[in-house]
This record gives structure tokens, sequence and C-alpha cells, in this order.
């Protein structure tokens, strides 16, 4: 059986730079950071007070403000995002096709703020005063569950949960359900909400956060020789993808062409990777091999590169020893130097941004990049975006765990 | 202070997500308003709140409208 091709034509966003995709992509593309202080609690008394949040949001224009009252907010966020994504892609779902259209949009850690809310009722209040929506409203796969309710989508309802590679499996695995000829449509993302007490409070316990309080737009500088941890971030995206021939005999705007998936685990820490990035290859690599693409067709490397010692590092290493001669010509960026990591939503709104740079045949910036780190000298990007030929795109993530995902779109 | 049914009824319209002057006396919360079973749920739990008091499970279920709901608190905390 020969795989199905699969497409994307749909895309939807809620992020640090804006709460669609056209106003966060022109806040990339000029380089903006969308890092601030936390005002929404009380940071006096941990390490790291800033993080890139979502700012001025609203579920107005996309759904019911009282069902948005019993959903955590990065189900919120994952609900506006797929339905701009379903509003973008101009698919009506019908009778016929309804069972065929299916949905894959995870988080990390899903309602970490609704969990701590409700732990305190039982804490101060008692168990009866528990909402009968917590748990609908905080678990991970409700924003699959709310998006098949919301459009009538009978087809497969997915959330894989895998860290910060959450959004990257979800959308890999969901392109697989269509090119196995499961499915003929799947909306596919990942949306996180992590900047509560709880959230901040256990990454920054973990080291993994920047503590440049003084300075918050220039704390996430993947590659920069002064970088001390990633900037926690909040937001969503997704992506409608759409099996080939299904897209061509509607008519649809398509994007780009989604050519490779490659997955790896590390097998070595539960939050570092190893110094010479050997899990981060093994993913790259075997997108690679999934597209079946020449290396000097990859013009563009949308990285993970959190702005953590290790990581960047390591990543580079790997993208080095992927690459081999072709990384001459191939650009690298972390986009996460404007609107931080998001956690199970970096791998979709990063796959976003893939797809756009094939688009408008630009690599997005690296900000903050003032004095790349020793073993760094590959095309980074640093501070202004580079027009460039771009064929295909690579996207990494990796997460907690040592779990790794890679995609690949290519022009159509 | 307001009277009990424009506190049940002020309550009621902000569970539901309904305006005040849709929540009549007569309405059924899952009927009329729309409610689930969840949502009935929650709501006795705010009129639990509002009225400082405990509403056992066996009589929640008997809440079904607007007015048995003015009926309840009348009859139980008047």
């Amino acid at each position: 059986m020969s795989r199905k091709r699969v497409v994307v034509t749909g895309l939807g966003m809620v992020s640090p730079l804006g709460n669609t995709v056209a106003e966060t992509w022109d806040g990339i593309l000029q380089g903006k950071s969308g890092v601030a202080p936390i005002a929404t609690f009380d940071v006096s008394a941990f390490s790291t007070q800033f993080s890139a949040s979502v700012k001025d949001f609203s579920v107005d224009g996309y759904f019911a403000a009282k069902d948005a009252r019993k959903m955590d907010p990065f189900i919120q966020f994952g609900m506006v995002a797929g339905i701009q994504a379903m509003r973008d892609s101009g698919l009506e779902v019908t009778e016929e096709n309804a069972t065929r259209i299916g949905v894959s949009i995870g988080s990390g850690i899903g309602g970490i703020g609704t969990i701590e809310d409700g732990t305190l009722v039982v804490e101060h209040k008692g168990p009866r005063r528990m909402s009968p929506f917590f748990v609908p409203g905080a678990i991970i796969n409700m924003i699959a569950g709310n998006l098949s309710i919301h459009y009538g989508l009978r087809g497969p309802n997915l959330a894989v949960t895998t860290a910060c590679t959450t959004g990257t499996h979800c959308i890999g695995l969901a392109a697989r359900s269509i090119m196995y000829g499961e499915t003929d449509v799947m909306l596919a993302g990942g949306a996180e909400m992590a900047t509560t007490p709880v959230g901040l409070g256990g990454f920054a316990a973990a080291r993994a956060l920047s503590t440049r309080n003084d300075n918050p737009t220039a704390a996430s500088r993947p590659w920069d020789k002064d970088r001390d941890g990633f900037v926690l971030g909040d937001g969503a995206g997704v992506m409608v993808l759409e099996e080939y021939e299904h897209a061509k005999a509607r008519g649809a705007k398509i994007y780009a062409e989604l050519v490779g998936f490659g997955m790896s685990g590390d097998a070595y820490h539960m939050t570092s990777p190893p110094a010479d990035g050997a899990g981060a290859a093994l993913s790259m690599q075997n997108a690679i091999n999934d597209a079946a693409i020449a290396l000097e067709d990859i013009n563009y490397i949308n990285a993970h590169g959190t702005s953590t010692p290790a990581g960047d590092k390591a990543e580079c290493h790997a993208v080095k020893a992927v690459m081999k001669s072709a990384v001459d010509q191939v650009a690298v960026s972390s986009t996460k130097s404007m609107i931080g990591h998001l956690l199970g939503a970096a791998g979709a709104v990063e796959a976003i941004f893939s797809v756009l740079a094939i688009r408008d045949q630009v690599a997005p910036p690296t900000i903050n990049l003032d004095n790349p780190d020793e073993g760094c000298d590959i095309n980074l990007v640093p501070h202004t975006a580079q027009q460039r030929a771009i064929k295909a795109v690579l996207s990494n993530s990796f997460g907690f765990g040592g779990t790794n995902g890679s995609l690949i779109f290519s022009k159509l | 202070m307001s009277s009990i049914e424009e506190r049940v009824k002020k309550i009621v319209a902000e569970q539901l997500g309904v305006k005040e002057d849709e929540v009549k006396a007569e309405a059924s919360f899952v009927e009329d308003l729309g409610a689930d079973s969840l949502d009935t749920v929650e709501l006795v739990m705010a009129l639990e709140e509002e009225f400082e008091t405990e509403i056992p499970d066996e009589e929640a279920e008997k809440i079904t409208t607007v007015q048995l709901a003015i009926d309840y608190i009348n009859a139980n905390l008047a």
C-alpha cells in the first residue's frame, strides 16, 4: 500500500505575541519579544518573575463564555486555535465526512492551574465544594474532546502527552493517520498554560528557567554564551492536516506538504540531553529518512533551542552531525527567543512557523544572540530575519524524559 | 438585601450563562435553560454557597426548576 500525501490547509494560534497566526508571525519577523513580568499572581518569592504569557485573550467570537468557564485556560487556548485553523481551512463538516475527520491535540502538563485551585478547595472548604467540572476542566484530552463536540468530528480523538515534544508528536502521528488511509483530515497541535504558582515553582526548582529578572526580554537567548535557562511560555497552535487529493478536490489553499516525521528516545537522563545530542540526531535522521529528502533541500531548521546551557549545545552538535556538508547552507533559528518555551504547544506553534517560513521564503530570527557559544558556529540567524530560498524546513522538539520528535515540511 | 427570589434568579443566570429576564419562576434548568447534569450539580453548590447551607443530594435532585429552588430555600432557611 503506498502512503497518502498530507498537506497543511489551515492554521490557528494563540501566542505571547498575539492571539492570531497573522499577528504572531508579524511579531516573529520583526524580532519582537513576548516576554514580560508576571502580573497574574504574586511572584515576589520566586527566583524567576517573568514569563511569555498570552495577553488580552478572549473566547469572544469563537465559543460561549459559559462553556469557557468550565475549561482550564489551556483548553480555551487550544479551542480558539483549533477553531481558527478550521475557519482558515474553509472545510465544511458534513454527515458524509464527519467520521473521516479527527483531532490530535495534546498538552505537556494540562490544567495545572485548575488542579491547584481544586487542591485548595479540598484543603480549605472540603471535598463537597469540588466543582463537577474539575475533572473535565483539567484533563489533557479535553481540547480534542471539546473540538470534536463543537464541530461534530467523529474520527480518531487523541491527545498524546510527551512533555515538550507533545505538539510535534501530535502533528506527526496525526499525519500518519492520514497517510495510512484511516482519516482524510486531522486537526493537530498542542496547548499549554503552566504559568501558575506550581508550574513556575516546579520548573524553577528544576533549575530550568532563566532568572534574568532585571531584563526579561533578553532572558531567552538560545546559543548565546550568557544564556541561563528557558522562559516559560503559554499558548496554543493547531494545524489542519489534509490528504492531498481531498484538499485538491475541494480547491483548498495549501500551505505546504508534511513530508517527514521522525522520533527517538534519549535513554539518558530525566531532564538533560547527552552532550553529543545523539537522541536529537536520531530523531532528525529518522524524519529525513521518512521524507526521503536530500539534505541540500532542507534550507531552514526551526530548532528546539530553549536557551538552556546543555540543550542548545547538544542540538547544535546534532544538527552538524546530521546535516554534514549541507550544514553550510542551512539557516537554524529558535523562535523561542521571542515567545519563550510553550512546552506542549511549542512543537505546534513552531510547525506553523516552519510552514510560514516556506510560504514567505524567510527564516525567522534568533533574537538576543549576541555572542554565540563555542561550537555554535552555524548560521543561527542572529537578531534579524533572513529572506532566502526555502524548499523544505525541519522542526525539532525534545522533551523531559528524553523524548524527541522532528517534522519536515516541504514546498508543494 | 434582595429577596430570596432575586438572589436565586441571579445565581441561576450566572451559573447557566443566561440573561436574568429569561430566568422565569417556572423555568426548568434542563428543559428551558440548557443545563446538563453537571451544570445542575454546580448550580446547587452555588446555591449552598450563597445561602450558607448544605442541600443533601436526595433533596438536590428534586430541585429542577427555579421555583423549586426558591421554595426549598424559603422552607429551609426562612
